[in-house]
């Protein structure tokens, strides 16, 4: 067990979880659509067909709708990493708060300032500027999500970097190391795929609606090509950027790997197991299911017979592949702690020999220091089952998308999509499927890198506020209570608008 | 050019930036100002809502601003972030709080079948409102009063306690409410928003009642502000403040500390009476000659205003988020600041401010070329 107030950890943990994963409901959808919305404004432009015109102000309405939720959520996690995780706002603020810095000057002024022009400019300012400023909306959001995906990504892998025992923080040390690290690039590049799948499953899911009750069809059919189109093209991205993101995972998180595998025991020609159940037991010869031979480890490594560690191997150690038990990096981990604390004591003694021994001393094993927290060895193993479920589910998802996508195109292409009953069924129910694997998606990245807020460095338990458990406690059921009452608004109003359809053109009560 | 300037001129250079964005806050809080306003100035529904479609269209670059300022704020004075945030818990959660329940009042409020009726989507942008104005200014006054914490960056090798900035009182921040300096600032403004939003309204909305409720009332909601801002000013003025040795970093109290420092930074004092001068000649052009220019004189003065303040806070060995618990556990904008690398990265990227300035510039004139109108809400299938 570790030292740490849980209770206090668990409630501030459970409150980030809450606001992201309520955020995290709305911001797909806006990073989407915004390129949708964008896409058919510019035919607008071009052809100027009131029909297009019609369309665009539609998604554009349910685009505004959904973008005020998802601004309102954004504002409370932004807050929070204060709020409820002072501790790794000083020791890692260097560094994070940059990101959400440009993130703000870059891409929300962008995205604020013209989105008034995208709403309320249709007879305001001349039809080029109208156009632009929807493309500087969806350039705005999409730029957001990579400067906050940066800042994630240096969590998972904190390359860039160094401590500074003199200011007990760590500093940056090269900019570039952290905005174009490849975790950060393959991190953004997945996530915000997902998210145009989501606005095209979105576009498909309503449109699909009005062919089943046999209204708007012509506006259907079009939203629907366009939508199959950008899914596609999506959801293929998607893969590939997600095995690029897992092969990352495999060489930066390697326990964090083992959990999505289900891996205890690591093996050269590791099998990936494409199908299948986890046993209790914490044993990998107890899964149960289709296994493909040497898959992981041609995925992961790119070869078939590398290694790939388990969860026992990182947890006790294997000397032939070069991995230190959990034990021993602890006790490294807490000689970094004290020598940390010796370091500062000599220095405010002016005992220069003391202070630049302990200083070699804290260097040489700052490598482990956030190890030195845990009393526990197996506190460092993340939920095994919740993250091997959600990541296997997730990536079965993903290839759903694919084949109904490339279906879909080829139906609308022939102008038969309205023909097939049950695939209009499919298409509506797909949305909820699109979000199940989004979230699920947050859930192997968070979970499965639990219990470090910074990898290796710095653990969850480290990071939280002075707070009372009670006033984390009562902030986090006045958030429940506000974003569900918020959530049940947005989709009332949305269903209702989308009950109304493209040509009532009164939005009011 | 960035890499040749020093620690200590990037730091300051920092919290110019800070103090421009807290001005600009202040100024574009007339959003907030606007929403109290909802009832007493449209006695209608349509009146209403050509006061949500009035400020409705500018909302979304205040919670710009304040996401922004919050941002910055943490990647150049983390230590300040950590322990306010961190701290004065109860008094932030309330103003996001009141952030949260605004952003979807607007778009909300008149949409059919919205769940909780266009009532109470107008009484969220009244707690708005009031929260987000009272309480922005509360905080700023701590700035000058100081609060209770303590900060021991070794605790983190305390494995079982490691936790770096500590609040002493048990109710986070809240306390600072009781204190009469910080409410005075609070009040101010306040109705330093309410001024702000009715000038707003006579240059940007076309409707005779408004304008002339709004004339009617910009006289009161004046009085009240100078009031508060020349108390707050007063006892700020008058008090001991929170000095830092330059040599030793030792901090120590003061007498009459702001004071001195209004004489020793004569720029300062230059810009904090301009700045005064600058909002009660918008307010007057706005109050007794209906003049829609009376919102730029008021916002200029404002940001000017609030920039002086806050170089009153932080400059001239000043430590601007001051520990009455802890004396050396003060915060100065070389204590708390990030790295020099950090600072002079950051400063590259503050190159782009102009060009974000710029295109709000343009896109704010070319919106508001025609007022709005009833008729314009009338035939806006997108209006709120």
């Amino acid at each position: 067990m570790e030292h740490f107030n849980l209770a206090l950890v668990d409630w501030s943990r459970a409150q980030f979880a809450l606001t992201a994963i309520y955020h995290w409901f709305f911001v797909p959808l806006t990073l989407g659509l915004s390129f949708i919305v964008a896409f058919m404004h510019t035919i607008y432009y071009k052809t100027g067909n009131e029909k297009w015109k019609q369309m665009t102000k539609f998604w554009m309405k349910l685009f505004g709708i959904n973008f005020a939720i998802g601004v309102a959520t954004g504002i409370i996690l932004e807050f929070e990493f204060g709020t409820n995780w002072s501790n790794y706002s000083w020791i890692v603020g260097d560094i994070f708060g940059a990101p959400l810095a440009i993130e703000g000057l870059l891409a929300f002024f962008l995205e604020s300032t013209f989105i008034a022009v995208m709403f309320f400019g249709w007879n305001r300012v001349s039809k080029k500027f109208h156009l632009l400023s929807s493309w500087f909306v969806a350039f705005g959001s999409n730029l957001s999500a990579l400067w906050i995906l940066i800042a994630n990504a240096w969590m998972q892998n904190p390359v860039g970097t160094r401590f500074n025992p003199d200011t007990v923080r760590n500093e940056m040390t090269n900019f570039f190391d952290i905005a174009l690290s490849p975790t950060a690039v393959f991190k953004f590049l997945h996530t915000v795929s997902q998210a145009y799948v989501i606005g095209a499953l979105f576009v498909v899911a309503v449109s699909a609606w009005y062919l089943l009750k046999k209204r708007h069809l012509t506006f259907a059919k079009k939203s629907i090509l366009i939508a199959s189109v950008f899914g596609l093209t999506a959801s293929l991205f998607v893969a590939l950027t997600g095995d690029s993101s897992a092969s990352n995972v495999a060489q930066t998180q390697p326990m964090k790997l083992a959990a999505m595998e289900g891996l205890y025991d690591g093996e050269t020609n590791a099998s990936l197991y494409a199908l299948g159940f986890l046993n209790n037991e914490k044993n990998n010869t107890n899964f149960k299911g289709i296994r493909l031979r040497s898959m992981l480890s041609l995925l992961a490594f790119r070869n078939a017979s590398a290694f790939v560690p388990g969860v026992n191997d990182i947890l006790n150690g294997n000397k032939e592949q070069g991995i230190l038990p959990a034990e021993t990096r602890m006790e490294k981990g807490r000689i970094a702690i004290q020598s940390l604390a010796d370091y500062k004591q000599a220095k405010k003694e002016w005992n220069i020999e003391l202070a630049s021994q302990k200083l070699q001393e804290f260097e040489e094993n700052y490598p482990h220091f956030g190890y030195g927290y845990f009393t526990d060895k197996e506190a460092i193993v993340p939920p095994v089952k919740l993250t091997f479920y959600s990541f296997h589910t997730m990536v079965g998802l993903g290839l759903f998308f694919i084949l109904f996508f490339a279906w879909l195109l080829y139906a609308s292409m022939k102008d038969k999509v309205d023909k097939y009953k049950w695939i209009l069924h499919l298409s509506v129910w797909s949305l909820l499927l699109g979000y199940i694997a989004s979230e699920l998606g947050w859930i192997v990245a968070e979970v499965g890198r639990q219990p470090w807020t910074i990898q290796d460095l710095l653990p969850v338990g480290i990071s939280t506020s002075h707070l009372s458990v009670g006033s984390v406690q009562t902030t986090f059921f006045m958030f429940l209570v506000l974003f569900t009452v918020l959530l049940i608004a947005e989709i009332k109003i949305m269903l209702t608008q989308i009950i109304k359809g493209p040509e009532e053109g009164d939005s009011h009560v | 050019m960035f890499n040749n300037l020093s620690y200590p001129e990037l730091q300051a250079y920092w919290w110019i930036i800070i103090s421009l964005l807290a001005s600009v806050l202040v100024f574009m809080m007339f959003v907030q100002g606007g929403q109290t306003l909802l009832w007493q100035l449209g006695k209608t529904k349509k009146e209403r809502s050509l006061i949500t479609n009035s400020i409705g269209r500018k909302w979304d670059i205040t919670f710009t601003v304040l996401v922004t300022f919050g941002g910055v704020f943490f990647a150049s004075f983390p230590l300040f972030y950590s322990t306010s945030f961190g701290g004065a818990y109860w008094v932030w959660i309330l103003i996001l709080f009141s952030f949260i329940i605004q952003a979807v009042s607007y778009e909300y409020r008149t949409k059919a079948n919205n769940f909780l009726g266009a009532k109470t989507y107008e009484t969220f942008l009244l707690i708005n409102g009031i929260l987000a104005t009272v309480l922005i200014g509360v905080v700023v006054g701590t700035f000058f009063t100081g609060s209770e914490f303590s900060v021991n960056k070794l605790n983190i090798t305390h494995v079982s306690d490691p936790v770096i900035s500590r609040w002493q009182t048990v109710t986070h921040g809240l306390e600072a409410v009781l204190n009469i300096t910080n409410l005075a600032l609070g009040l101010a403004v306040f109705f330093l928003a309410r001024v702000l939003a009715m000038l707003y309204f006579i240059n940007n909305i076309d409707h005779a009642e408004i304008l002339k409720r709004s004339a009617k009332q910009l006289k009161l909601c004046s009085v009240a502000f100078l009031v508060f801002f020349l108390l707050f000013v007063g006892l700020v003025l008058t008090k001991d403040g929170f000095a830092v040795n330059p040599d030793t970093r030792v901090v120590f109290m003061e007498p009459y500390k702001y004071l001195h420092n209004l004489i020793e930074m004569p720029v300062v004092l230059i810009l904090l009476l301009i700045g005064v001068v600058d909002v009660l000649y918008g307010i007057f052009l706005g109050a007794f000659k209906t003049s829609g220019k009376g919102i730029w004189f008021a916002g200029a003065g404002t940001i000017i205003t609030v920039f002086s303040l806050l170089m009153l806070a932080g400059f001239n060995n000043t430590a601007f988020y001051p520990s009455t618990y802890d004396l050396q556990s003060s915060l100065t904008i070389h204590n708390t600041s990030s790295s020099k690398y950090t600072l002079t990265a950051m400063s590259w990227v503050s190159l782009l401010v102009p060009v974000v300035i710029a295109y709000i510039w343009i896109t704010w004139k070319a919106m508001s070329k025609r007022k709005v109108s009833e008729e314009d809400i009338e035939n806006d299938t997108m209006a709120y």
